[in-house]
């Protein structure tokens, strides 16, 4: 349990902001600059210090790319609105390599993102891995409604086969991202609220990960904040996760 | 990471009987067992850390949400999540032997007289131990913990108990959550106790205004961090004019300065606690600001402030 641990270390780094900007309701895209070395892995996430909260914000990383990293976020509590109000320029203390990302290994050959809401972020630096590897990545987006959507264009232009759903069908087609699981897949990736991530895990017919969401304290496994527990045992999500295999995972209730 | 620190000899203390090269101890379960920080810094500038809460059986803990925060600070229900005593020392002690060489604070907790005298017995034992902290405060335990804490006879059975297995000297970790804390730290003074150490969380709670419901699964959780640093100060305060023992304050340390007060308060040595959490190198540096503050206020050595 502790050896995926040991493979990772985590770097103390300050980031400073390019671009901080809205995209759907609630979301928001902000582009950081520094030494992003820290962020080796799609999946990973970074804890970001904000000025007048005690604790880090865990935040999903969208994208890296040379020394630029790009997070998308929702608006959903008061840091993440503090955050929405930092302008290009200012820095960001940033806690960077954080949990153990995906398994691109197991991907196969045609690979399935899905992703609900603000789970959607990471899945984006992972397609963008898949398809540098020649995979056929399929990726199904979901949102509650129009003016929730975001990055459809983003999965597109990195060659993925997109299918947007919203559950009051008000932009592409009307339902969960279970009621558009396309055939022939081998392999999901799936990130999204709970309620989603069960759904997944009934009705997917491939083997499959799930990247999963929980307050923290630390976000880099000293306070057990963050544990559940796994047909393995306990596993921090910060720490074993937030990636963990279908089957492993012991939904409480 | 790696690197060799001359300690500076103004920053020495020692606590019950064991020198140490600074005041400074991370808090239990702020901590684990040290191997994330020794990520990011050598974790042997540290005077010694307080390892992860441990018990004779295995605990999982509460359930999630087990974290919220709050103005300067946070509140948790952990919940004592720990491997238990038998694994803690075949798996972890040996793993700490690689990265820890200094002797290392064991954290103890139980359910029963019973319980805390047998866990505390088994890491007696172990050469790496060197101080046992006796926790009777944990507010996130239920039958157990705190209920220890906040009766002056049972924290005196406690430690009655622990002192009569053990070699090493026994701190008793007390939770603020009384009304006479002086009296609690007299009754584990008399008991046998070596040391005193506190304050422990105090209990607090927080509501989400979208669900209406508690954040914590647990409802309510113990409070730490800055905002709780006066309540503590005065604490250790009162303990230190109350006992003769050593006592480590802790309580919302954050910084250099923090650590002078509580050490003028009376306190022996310090433990910090959530600051780890929202800056892994916390500890580190209030280790490097020390001499520079102390400088500012004319304190040649942390030993001076004892009075």
């Amino acid at each position: 349990m502790r050896g995926k641990g040991a493979a990772q270390a985590m770097k103390q780094v300050l980031l400073r902001i390019e671009e901080n900007v809205p995209l759907a309701r609630e979301i928001w895209r902000m582009r950081l600059r520094g030494d992003v070395s820290g962020a080796e892995r799609p999946g990973q996430f970074v804890n970001l210090k904000l000025e007048g909260c005690f604790l880090r914000r865990p935040i999903s990383v969208f994208d890296r790319e040379g020394d630029r990293l790009t997070l998308i976020y929702r608006t959903v509590g008061e840091g993440t609105r503090k955050m929405s109000s930092m302008k290009p320029g200012e820095t960001i203390d940033c806690l960077t390599g954080l949990g153990n990302g995906y398994d691109l290994s197991r991907a196969g050959d045609h690979p399935l993102l899905l992703g609900g809401g603000v789970g959607v972020p990471p899945l984006y630096w992972l397609g963008k891995e898949l398809r540098a590897r020649g995979k056929e990545v399929s990726a199904v987006l979901g949102f509650n409604s129009r003016e929730d959507v975001f990055a459809e264009e983003d999965f597109r232009n990195i060659g993925c086969q997109v299918t947007v759903t919203t559950a009051d069908g008000s932009y592409g087609r009307k339902g969960f991202v279970t009621d558009a699981l396309p055939e022939g897949t081998s392999y999901f990736y799936a990130c999204g609220p709970e309620p989603m991530l069960r759904a997944v895990d009934r009705t997917a017919v491939t083997d499959g990960e799930f990247s999963l969401e929980e307050r923290m304290g630390c976000g880099f496994g000293a306070c057990m904040g963050c544990s559940c527990r796994t047909k393995d045992g306990y596993k921090r999500i910060c720490r074993e996760g937030p990636v963990l295999r279908k089957g492993e995972i012991q939904w409480e209730k | 990471m790696g690197e060799v620190r001359t300690a500076d000899p103004r920053l020495r203390v020692n606590l019950c009987g064991v020198d140490m090269d600074n005041p400074v101890i991370p808090a239990s379960g702020t901590f684990g067992y040290g191997y994330e920080f020794a990520e990011l810094y050598d974790i042997n500038i540290l005077g010694t850390f307080s390892f992860k809460g441990t018990t004779r059986e295995p605990r999982f803990g509460n359930p999630t949400p087990r974290i919220a925060e709050c103005p300067a600070g946070m509140i948790n229900a952990v919940g004592l999540q720990n491997p238990g005593v038998e694994r803690v020392i075949g798996e972890e002690l040996p793993k700490l032997k690689e990265i820890f060489h200094k002797p290392v604070m064991a954290n103890v907790s139980g359910f029963s007289v019973a319980e805390y005298a047998e866990t505390c017995a088994l890491l007696d034992r172990e050469p790496q131990v060197g101080w046992l902290e006796v926790n009777i405060s944990c507010p996130n335990v239920h039958g157990g913990g705190m209920s220890f804490g906040t009766d002056p006879a049972q924290a005196a059975a406690v430690t009655r108990a622990v002192k009569a297995v053990t070699t090493k000297p026994v701190i008793l970790k007390l939770s603020p959550n009384v009304t006479d804390i002086a009296g609690m730290a007299r009754a584990c003074e008399e008991a046998g106790a070596d040391g005193i150490s506190l304050i422990n969380t105090l209990q607090g709670m927080r509501i989400d205004l979208r669900t209406r419901k508690p954040v914590l699964a647990n409802v309510m959780g113990g409070v730490s961090g800055p905002c709780v640093f006066p309540v503590a100060l005065r604490m250790v305060w009162q303990v230190c004019r109350a006992v003769r023992i050593p006592v480590i304050g802790m309580g919302g340390i954050t910084r250099a300065e923090d650590v002078l007060e509580m050490m003028m308060a009376g306190a022996a040595a310090v433990e910090v606690g959530a600051a780890n959490l929202t800056d892994p190198l916390a500890c580190r540096k209030i280790i490097e600001e020390l001499p520079r503050v102390m400088d500012r206020y004319g304190i040649k050595n942390l030993a001076e402030l004892k009075q």
